[in-house]
């Protein structure tokens, strides 16, 4: 008798113990958010979002840095989108499933936890001084679509691999190539899941900071960038710049600056839950 | 007419010696069944006609499968022409997650057919010979997957139907369904086997006595009996054989 009641014990011990786990996170959570809304609410308005930056902080806006993150976000998916896909098409399509094809799966799956300085110094290296891009946003672009392309690689073989062999099976044998098979049924039954992961990985790459600085993003960028050859700053760094600065104004500003960045984020990531949500509905073999 | 010939057919998966020396021919317009107990070879054998095994890794073969007089496993036959000569109905339908329109049209846009009068004939002639047009004919822009089972599985064979094959393979095609919509197949496969040459895999007995010419039978890789199908099943030669059709194994 008395097994069983120290083992109910046990039981009920953990489930408090699991109870206040979650409740550290979330309370953490919330009065993050909630500090970051009550400071920074109130900043925002249309000038905060239309002003260059400025030494005094009530006049001080995101211009340079939100368009700066659209930017980088753009060029970013241009350039690690088709790559990611198409490497990740390869390895799960058409690469044979030997020795060589594991070493390489490890060690993408690796390069996903490298940590992002690294990234920025790859970046530096090769594309501020090599191909000689200077502190462009075509340098930042490339350097993050590096960092997320590991991710993309893995969410697409994710995505292939529950497509299931009976649709590829009746694609051959109708006669189609393994390229019209892959463009006219494993894609599309696939985008869903690849769209998730592109998205995720471009959630992530926007909130990167130590990367860009590593190349040389500007704090205090004057101009809004014309073109992927200028300059640039983005959100994360304007909000470090500002979290730095000794008067408290520029610590609200910096706060509203973050609301803006999380805004941004959730966006993106409620775009992705939708489309999981939307595509496992849809796909019932 | 002789269509489809295996001469000293060998197939192994890695080290596993799955087919045997098998030599076997097959007449033009006519349906023959395979059938033996599961493993024993026969679903391998029928996808060397038009060379499904391509994909598996560690499929090798011996010997010549030869259609129309033209050895298939050579290097200079395209394997995609031979798949729309030699079409394939597997054994879970399998439509693509598209509508009915976009299933039968398939083959006949990857071979680069556009003309959408062309295309809405087809779609209409093939869907008749699959017997499946009065169903659909008002839904053609309907989900594939919205189909029943037994809609799907003659889908997919209106699908192999619209690029004119000459040869079509069913891999157990009514395993799947339930006993109207297999009865609704096999009067399909009876009523296409004047223009088409048809070799089905069945684990049903009942079934390749009913639908089929001939029937060959199948035992651990090997090609044990070959005959018609009223002989075999009456009179047949081997004692595997015999033993097999009264259900002492297999």
């Amino acid at each position: 008798m008395s097994k069983i009641k120290s083992n109910r014990l046990k039981d009920n011990a953990f489930k408090y113990f699991g109870i206040f786990c979650t409740f550290i996170g979330l309370v953490m959570l919330a009065i993050f958010i909630g500090n970051i809304l009550i400071e920074g609410l109130g900043r925002i308005d249309y000038d905060f979002l239309t002003n260059l930056p400025s030494r005094k902080a009530a006049k001080a806006g995101i211009l340079t840095a939100w368009t700066g993150t659209a930017w980088i976000l753009g060029l970013t998916a241009i350039i690690a989108i088709p790559l990611g896909v198409a490497a990740g098409v390869y390895l799960e399509e058409y690469g044979k499933k030997n020795r060589l094809a594991s070493i390489v799966e490890i060690n993408i799956a690796n390069l996903a936890g490298v940590p992002s300085i690294i990234y920025g110094l790859l970046g530096l290296e090769i594309f501020v001084r090599i191909l000689n891009f200077g502190g462009s946003l075509l340098a930042g672009a490339f350097t993050l679509a590096l960092l997320i392309l590991p991710i993309i690689i893995v969410a697409t073989r994710e995505a292939l691999k529950a497509v299931p062999d009976s649709l590829r099976q009746a694609s051959y044998g109708m006669g189609a190539t393994k390229w019209q098979t892959i463009q006219y049924q494993i894609l599309p039954a696939a985008s869903g899941g690849i769209l998730t992961g592109i998205i995720l990985a471009l959630s992530r790459a926007i909130g990167e900071t130590a990367p860009l600085i590593v190349i040389g993003a500007l704090a205090y960028v004057p101009f809004v960038a014309k073109t992927p050859m200028d300059e640039f700053t983005v959100l994360p760094m304007q909000i470090f710049n500002w979290v730095s600065r000794p008067q408290h104004e520029f610590v609200i500003n910096a706060a509203a600056g973050i609301i803006i960045l999380l805004l941004i984020t959730f966006i993106l990531n409620g775009i992705a839950v939708y489309l999981r949500n939307k595509w496992q509905k849809k796909v019932n073999w | 007419m002789k269509k489809l010939l295996a001469n000293k057919v060998d197939a192994y998966y890695g080290d596993n010696h799955v087919l045997k020396d098998i030599n076997l021919e097959i007449k033009e317009n006519s349906v023959t069944a395979f059938i033996g107990p599961s493993g024993c070879g026969k679903s391998t054998f029928l996808r060397m006609f038009n060379r499904m095994n391509d994909y598996i890794d560690g499929f090798r073969k011996e010997g010549q499968i030869i259609i129309d007089g033209k050895e298939i496993y050579k290097k200079k036959v395209k394997v995609e022409e031979l798949r729309q000569n030699v079409g394939m109905v597997f054994q879970k339908p399998n439509p693509f997650p598209k509508s009915i329109y976009e299933n039968v049209v398939y083959g006949l846009k990857i071979q680069g057919i556009k003309d959408k009068k062309v295309l809405a004939e087809v779609v209409e002639k093939s869907l008749i010979q699959a017997a499946l047009w009065e169903e659909v004919k008002d839904s053609l822009n309907k989900s594939a997957l919205s189909l029943s089972g037994g809609q799907q599985q003659r889908l997919c064979i209106a699908r192999t139907l619209a690029v004119e094959p000459s040869v079509i393979l069913m891999d157990e095609p009514a395993s799947a369904l339930d006993p109207i919509s297999t009865s609704k197949i096999e009067e399909l496969i009876d009523s296409l086997k004047e223009n088409y040459t048809i070799v089905i895999v069945t684990h049903n007995m009942q079934q390749a006595a009913r639908i089929s010419d001939k029937t060959a039978f199948f035992y651990m890789g090997e090609l044990i009996e070959y005959d018609n199908t009223k002989d075999l099943f009456t009179h047949p030669k081997n004692e595997r054989t015999e033993n097999y059709i009264t259900g002492r194994f297999g």
